[in-house]
């Protein structure tokens, strides 16, 4: 992500509404991610959040409103073009979504083998290395996606969406069955290439840690649109119902109890 | 674009990387990085001060330059590099474990060999495992039996429209063809004695016998056969299969039995469907070229056809039915967590059921032979 980019959004959703048949899932929808920010998206299951994500990689087609990436209204796009900023992202879906047919390395090879010109000892490397950095062992590689558990699979799901070095990843509850440490790894992961590499990060998830300690804002999905957007401690102020019972409820609590007497807000601490 | 410059000094070597080392920019680089570890000797700096983007990919290829040449014996620094980018760096060789080579192929005379004791192997074991299936399915059916309600009707009815009626069109279309060609055919070859008029007996018998019901047996294993392979095999893909045992219900019950049974029940009258739209096509053709109107053609009929005819035909039905679906099923219920195993699975299941159905029919033209019939 270049300097100039700064300060513009890098995904522009405006008036989306998406149906299925008579179904209305989202109804003038507007949400701004900019660059190099970690975008938590909370909401109740079955609120839409996986089909705002499907909908702006251009997997649903929209009813009404524009989707505007790196600048870009993909619907207008030319095919060539349109694969130009498809390889600008990486997508980890909610159930991992590999290939079944090809080892973990493979799938994780597969993206720069069909768009990069790069030698088989150089792929494999890399593969291996992304393989390593999303915490799985190196047996992994080998293995095929029915071999691995449900935890290894999201793993290797990253892995494959980092396989091209993207600018955005869109993220489906990457930490959903996880085990806590893996999860707070995984977070850290996050953090760290967001920090190096001035990823931007678009990420659905119900883990109040990792809206804590990654996310740089947070965006409610309810009443089929945004209703507000803003980080950890607008959240914990807001006085709409829904918000108030998911971030002060008892699991909230807990977590609140136990961060209170060391250190109030982490987030304030890292920035 | 990236790039890379060099400069030999008396002591050192000096690189300097420029532009962007990210991943859609890196493949010229990695050949002028290989020839970097043969350009002079003693200590080398690599300085990334002048560096644009970098990627995990462009970390790596500095990773792995640096280790390389560290490996030969030299004295390397990175220099100039921003905290991010030391720290990526960092991460990325911190994560330089190279994942353990596929296991060696061995002796490629032992492999052959293996491979066709393990095929052998493997055909008996599948014949054997369809042998046990088929077991399950008579014990399966043997429980219906006694307890009707066992069977899911609605599954049942469901099939039925699937297999039955939705293959209709196509079934009467193909026979009736099929008694087209069958009289051109004929018509021909017996004008050469002056017999044209046993077209219709050839017609008649052929059709009744042997050709519908085959042709029939074979439209729906490809229809049919493969729809339940592929069915069952993307449920079993999705661990719906798994649920249904974990929910105590039964998969021979839910999924297999009502699959055969409607089989059982739509084949033979296809087959019938099949044998009247071949006689018609025959009627049609012999009505056209050999100007034997339909009414001399059903007097024909009644005259050198018997019942006999079209049972012999028909009575194989049911048992050409059971052949498909049981292998439909079993196959299905082989797929094993690929999505390619589904593909290989619903091939081989047309395939082993249009053979499995020769065979059948084969065996029963000896039986009738010897009977008589
Ligand atoms: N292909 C589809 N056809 C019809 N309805 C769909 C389809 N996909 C999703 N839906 C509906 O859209 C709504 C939103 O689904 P979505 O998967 O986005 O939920 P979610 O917010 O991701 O929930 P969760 O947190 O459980 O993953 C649901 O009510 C679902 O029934
Ligand atoms: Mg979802």
């Amino acid at each position: 992500m270049s300097a100039g980019d700064a300060g513009r959004p890098v995904i522009s959703v405006r008036g989306l509404r998406t149906q299925f048949g008579a179904t209305v899932i989202h109804d003038g929808l507007d949400l701004d991610i900019f660059a190099g920010e970690v975008v938590g998206i909370v909401g109740g299951s079955g609120t839409g959040k996986s089909v705002l994500l499907r909908t702006i990689i251009g997997l649903n087609r929209p009813r009404a409103g524009t989707i505007a990436v790196f600048g870009q209204q993909l619907d207008e796009l030319a095919a060539a073009e349109r694969q130009m900023v498809e390889r600008r992202w990486g997508v980890l879906f909610q159930d991992g979504a590999l290939f079944s047919s090809l080892t973990v390395a493979q799938n994780v090879m597969l993206p720069m083998r069909e768009h990069l010109d790069l030698s088989e000892g150089l792929m494999d490397e890399l593969a291996a290395m992304k393989i390593s950095m999303v915490g799985l062992q190196p047996d992994a590689c080998n293995k095929y996606p029915s071999e691995l558990s449900g935890g290894m699979r999201k793993r290797a799901g990253l892995a494959r969406a980092l396989a091209l070095d993207p600018d955005i990843v869109f993220l489906d509850e990457p930490t959903a069955g996880l085990d806590p440490i893996g999860a707070a790894a995984f977070d850290n992961l996050i953090l760290e290439l967001q920090r190096n590499l001035g990823l931007t990060v678009f990420m659905v998830t119900h883990d109040l840690d990792s809206l804590n300690a990654i996310c740089d804002r947070i965006a409610v999905l309810a009443e089929k649109r945004v209703i507000v957007t803003g980080d950890m401690a607008q959240m914990l102020e807001h006085s709409h119902p829904w918000i108030r019972d998911y971030f002060h409820g008892p699991r909230a609590r807990a977590r609140a109890a136990e961060l209170e007497p060391k250190q109030p807000d982490p987030k304030q601490e890292d920035s | 674009m990236a790039t890379l410059e060099w400069s030999e000094q008396a002591d050192r070597v000096e690189v300097r990387a420029t532009g962007d080392w990210v991943i859609a920019r890196l493949a010229p680089l990695e050949a002028q990085l290989r020839r970097l570890l043969d350009v002079g000797g003693g200590d080398l700096h690599f300085d990334l001060g002048d560096l644009g983007r970098l990627d995990t990919a462009g970390a790596w290829l500095i990773h792995r330059t640096l280790k390389a040449l560290e490996k030969s014996g030299r004295q390397v620094r990175l220099q100039n590099a921003t905290e991010d980018q030391a720290a990526l760096i960092a991460r990325v060789a911190a994560n330089d474990k190279p994942h353990p080579a596929e296991p060696e192929g061995g002796n490629a005379f032992l492999h052959v060999v293996a491979e066709i004791g393990e095929t052998v192997l493997d055909a008996w074991r599948e014949t054997r495992d369809l042998l046990g299936f088929f077991g399950l399915t008579v014990a399966t059916l043997g429980r219906a039996v006694r307890q009707p309600a066992r069977v899911r009707l609605t599954s049942l009815v469901y099939h039925l429209e699937q297999v039955g009626l939705n293959a209709v069109p196509i079934v009467a279309l193909i026979s009736f063809l099929i008694g087209i060609v069958l009289a051109y055919q004929g018509a021909t070859q017996l004008r050469q004695f002056g017999a044209e008029i046993f077209t219709v007996e050839l017609v008649a018998i052929s059709v009744l016998r042997e050709i519908g019901i085959l042709l029939t047996a074979i439209i729906v294993a490809g229809r049919s056969g493969s729809a339940f392979t592929a069915q069952i095999g993307s449920m079993k893909l999705h661990e719906e299969v798994d649920a249904m045992r974990a929910l105590a219900l039964d998969p021979m019950e839910m999924l297999v039995l009502p699959r055969i049974l409607a089989l059982i029940i739509a084949l033979p009258m296809l087959g019938f469907i099949s044998a009247m739209m071949g006689l018609a096509g025959g009627a049609v053709m012999c009505w056209v070229s050999l100007d034997i109107s339909p009414g001399l053609y059903i007097e024909r009929l009644y005259e050198g056809v018997t019942l006999s005819h079209f049972l012999v035909g028909i009575v194989k039905a049911p048992f050409f039915a059971l052949m498909i679906g049981l292998i439909g099923c079993f196959e299905g219920l082989k797929v094993e967590s690929s999505a390619e195993s589904v593909g290989r699975l619903t091939t081989k299941s047309v395939v082993e059921s249009v053979f499995m159905v020769i065979v059948v029919d084969a065996f029963f033209s000896i039986y009738f032979a010897v009977l008589g019939l």
